[in-house]
């Protein structure tokens, strides 16, 4: 016997990982047999095959002769798309019912509890049917489209947007605007002797919009042709229906994170806030929320990760995402079901590990640094 | 708990495992669907999660539809009781991962078989009970008369399905462009195209008829006239048990035989005393032994007449509610698709 406890523990990892390893492969020998048997074959070839099937909706362009393999990009784009909107929509609403959970004011304080209370108890499944088939379902049709200021309409194919049809070799110009709105941010901090050049690098913004306004050739509005509507961009009900469904939900959990990070924060520095002379807002924004925000990331962060998966659901309702055109057309019409599932589940795995480190960095930063 | 203790534990779970893996691996029998139905007492059937005419449940939850009287016959034949059977409802996306994974014993699920599913899915081919076309309903107000006319249209669609691929090659084929949106389930899918987001629905000839009958006003749809692909829908099994195929296809020609011989739910008990005729009194196991031959009783076709009916009798029954005229699917004596191969 080894009697070192030490070294028996080291021996005991080894033989434990010797077991995993021994394990892992008797399942995948178990799942190659199964396939074998079947006459079934493993592999992801079938990616560089055509589709020759429609999507409903694709950011970028997308035709019958596009491979499997584009099929996902597409997806992947919708799937990001959307919960890239939910998280920004979930966290500015999430901010302001929390903050409105704690107001003085009866009312208000309680509108905001009603509302967490009502979305927190609901399936969200139940809430993305009701949006998209209780809400959106009863707009008008294309011919009964409303019409709303600048050339937008709205009915139960979606909202129409006019659309900017650029001149021919003004891509550059575009590229330029782009640029220079990512800088904005940048240039706002850059110090010139001992200040900061602060809010006048919002004069950029008007550049990028000169810049992106030269190239623009003529404007296309959408308007009533055979069955649809023609011209502008579509924002398909669909997205529309996830994107609120998902929002809203996630805005009640978030709500509730907001005023619990909120009321952990000392009366003291709200007392001290208020010795100093700030007002209300003040007190909120420049004292006790930046102080919350260290409790809030990384509850924020499992939300972020929730919303995340939960644009899954968006299957339910017709859009086209992942789970709904991946795992789902594509696993039948190629017939890759083993494939396209683990393609999907590393997806999401690769997508939320992304999240998490971008989010476990923003809370080291705004951590309490200590010395 | 001490470091060996804890060790041997593992070792014992790792073990016992591979022991249940292997021992499930080991048996080869004839039929092991079979014998596994048996020893369950139920067949456990996967179907539609819900489409009138095939499959669909009544007020009192109880299924009812072809695909149900062909779940129900196959009971009969192997646990002689059209009531034992368990029916799972299947979404199109997951109905062959259902049957693959061995949690269902057949799947009959108005779902067609095409080469890809046949090769790379390892569907094995049993009967078809229902030869149909794809076809579109739209809005009568649209004024539309073929399906040719339909560019710039937007449909409604089942995600999963073979409609996605015809579609798009019948869009290519006749140059025009149709666009689709995808749901999972056919409920979704109606609710889109009666609130208008689709200007129509497209599925296979009989779930199109079907579809027509659960709009809040039927008569406000019209079906176009072309059938832009062939369906060949009907009851699948897992590729390996080659004798269970065999009855879930014999079980298909015994409610068409009875069809052809007349012989029907009503008058089986009246037939079976006085029948003389060599063909018939084989065919209801007062000759031969046919049942046997397939590894049941030699009642079971009577058995499947008198529970379940025949071919036609289900059809009537199904269909003709939707009024949907049997077309390819009359018998060949008819003019239509549906031939019993010999009962020799």
């Amino acid at each position: 016997m080894v009697r070192r406890p030490s070294r028996r523990a080291y021996i005991g990892q080894w033989v434990l990982l010797a077991g995993v390893v021994a394990f892992g492969w008797l399942l995948a020998d178990m799942v190659a047999g199964n396939y074998a048997r079947k006459n079934l074959h493993f592999g992801f070839g079938f990616l560089a095959d055509q589709a020759h099937f429609d999507l409903p909706f694709h950011l970028i362009s997308w035709n019958l002769f596009d491979t499997y393999g584009r099929v996902l990009l597409v997806c992947l784009l919708n799937t990001v798309l959307v919960a890239a909107m939910a998280i920004v929509t979930a966290t500015v609403l999430g901010l302001l019912v929390g903050v409105m959970r704690l107001s003085v004011n009866w009312l208000v304080r309680n509108i905001a509890l009603a509302f967490i209370e009502f979305v927190r108890n609901t399936p969200q499944l139940v809430q993305l049917i009701f949006w998209y088939v209780g809400v959106l379902q009863t707009l008008p049709s294309p011919r009964q489209s409303i019409t709303l200021p600048g050339g937008v309409l709205l009915n139960i194919r979606g909202l129409f947007v006019p659309d900017a049809v650029m001149r021919e070799g003004s891509g550059l110009l575009s590229w330029l605007a782009l640029a220079v709105l990512i800088a904005t941010p940048f240039v706002w901090r850059v110090k010139i002797g001992s200040s900061r050049v602060g809010a006048k690098a919002l004069f950029l913004l008007l550049l990028a919009l000169v810049l992106f306004a030269a190239g623009v050739d003529h404007v296309e509005y959408p308007v009533l042709q055979g069955f649809n509507l023609a011209g502008g961009t579509q924002v398909p009900p669909e997205l529309v229906a996830l994107w609120i469904g998902l929002s809203i939900y996630a805005t009640a959990f978030i709500a509730e994170i907001v005023r619990g990070s909120i009321e952990a924060i000392p009366k003291g520095q709200h007392e001290a806030a208020q010795a100093l002379g700030l007002k209300g807002l003040q007190r909120l924004f420049l004292v006790v929320l930046p102080q919350a925000l260290r409790i809030m990331v990384p509850q924020l962060t499992s939300q972020y990760l929730n919303i995340i998966k939960s644009t899954t659901l968006g299957a339910a309702v017709g859009y086209s995402e992942l789970m709904q055109i991946f795992a789902g057309t594509v696993m039948q019409q190629a017939a890759k079901e083993a494939e396209t599932m683990a393609i999907v589940m590393a997806i999401f795995v690769g997508i939320n590990l992304a999240t998490s480190a971008l989010m476990n960095w923003y809370n080291r930063r705004v951590a309490l640094v200590e010395r | 708990m001490h470091y060996w203790t804890r060790l041997a534990t593992c070792g014992a779970v790792v073990a016992g495992m591979l022991g249940f893996a292997s021992g499930s691996w080991a048996q080869e029998v004839k039929s092991p669907t079979m014998d596994a139905i048996k020893k369950r007492g139920e067949l456990i059937c996967g179907v539609d999660t819900g489409i009138p005419g095939f499959a669909f449940q009544d007020s009192a939850g109880k299924w009812a539809g072809l695909d149900i009287a062909y779940c129900r016959a196959l009971a009969t034949a192997v646990l002689g009781s059209a009531d034992k059977v368990k029916f799972i409802g299947t979404t199109s996306k997951v109905r062959f991962s259902v049957l693959q994974s061995g949690e269902i014993d057949v799947l009959i699920r108005d779902s067609t078989l095409t080469l890809t599913r046949n090769t790379e899915l390892g569907l094995a081919h049993g009967a078809n009970n229902f030869f149909t076309g794809e076809a579109f309903m739209v809005k009568k107000s649209l004024n539309v008369a073929h399906a040719k006319e339909l560019n710039g249209a937007t449909i409604c669609v089942l995600t999963g399905t073979t409609l996605e691929l015809n579609i798009a090659d019948y869009g290519r084929a006749n140059n025009i462009k149709i666009n689709t949106l995808l749901f999972e389930r056919p409920e979704e899918a109606f609710a889109a195209a009666e609130a208008g987001r689709c200007d129509g629905y497209t599925d296979d000839g009989g779930s199109v008829a079907a579809a027509r009958s659960s709009m809040k006003k039927p008569d406000d749809w019209v079906i176009l006239p072309e059938l832009i692909s062939r369906e060949f829908l009907g009851s699948y099994t897992r590729q390996g048990d080659e004798r269970w195929n065999i009855l879930v296809r014999w079980t298909h020609m015994a409610m068409l035989e009875a069809e052809v011989l007349g012989i029907t739910q009503k008058n089986v008990d009246e037939i079976k005393k006085t029948a003389t005729n060599p063909e018939v009194r084989g065919f209801l196991g007062l000759e031969e032994n046919f049942g046997k031959k397939l590894g049941v009783d030699n009642d079971w076709a009577y058995r499947i007449v008198k529970e379940v009916g025949n071919y036609g009798e289900n059809y009537d029954k199904y269909f003709g509610p939707l009024q949907l005229p049997r077309g390819w699917n009359e018998l060949y004596t008819k003019g239509g698709l549906q031939y019993p191969l010999p009962w020799r």
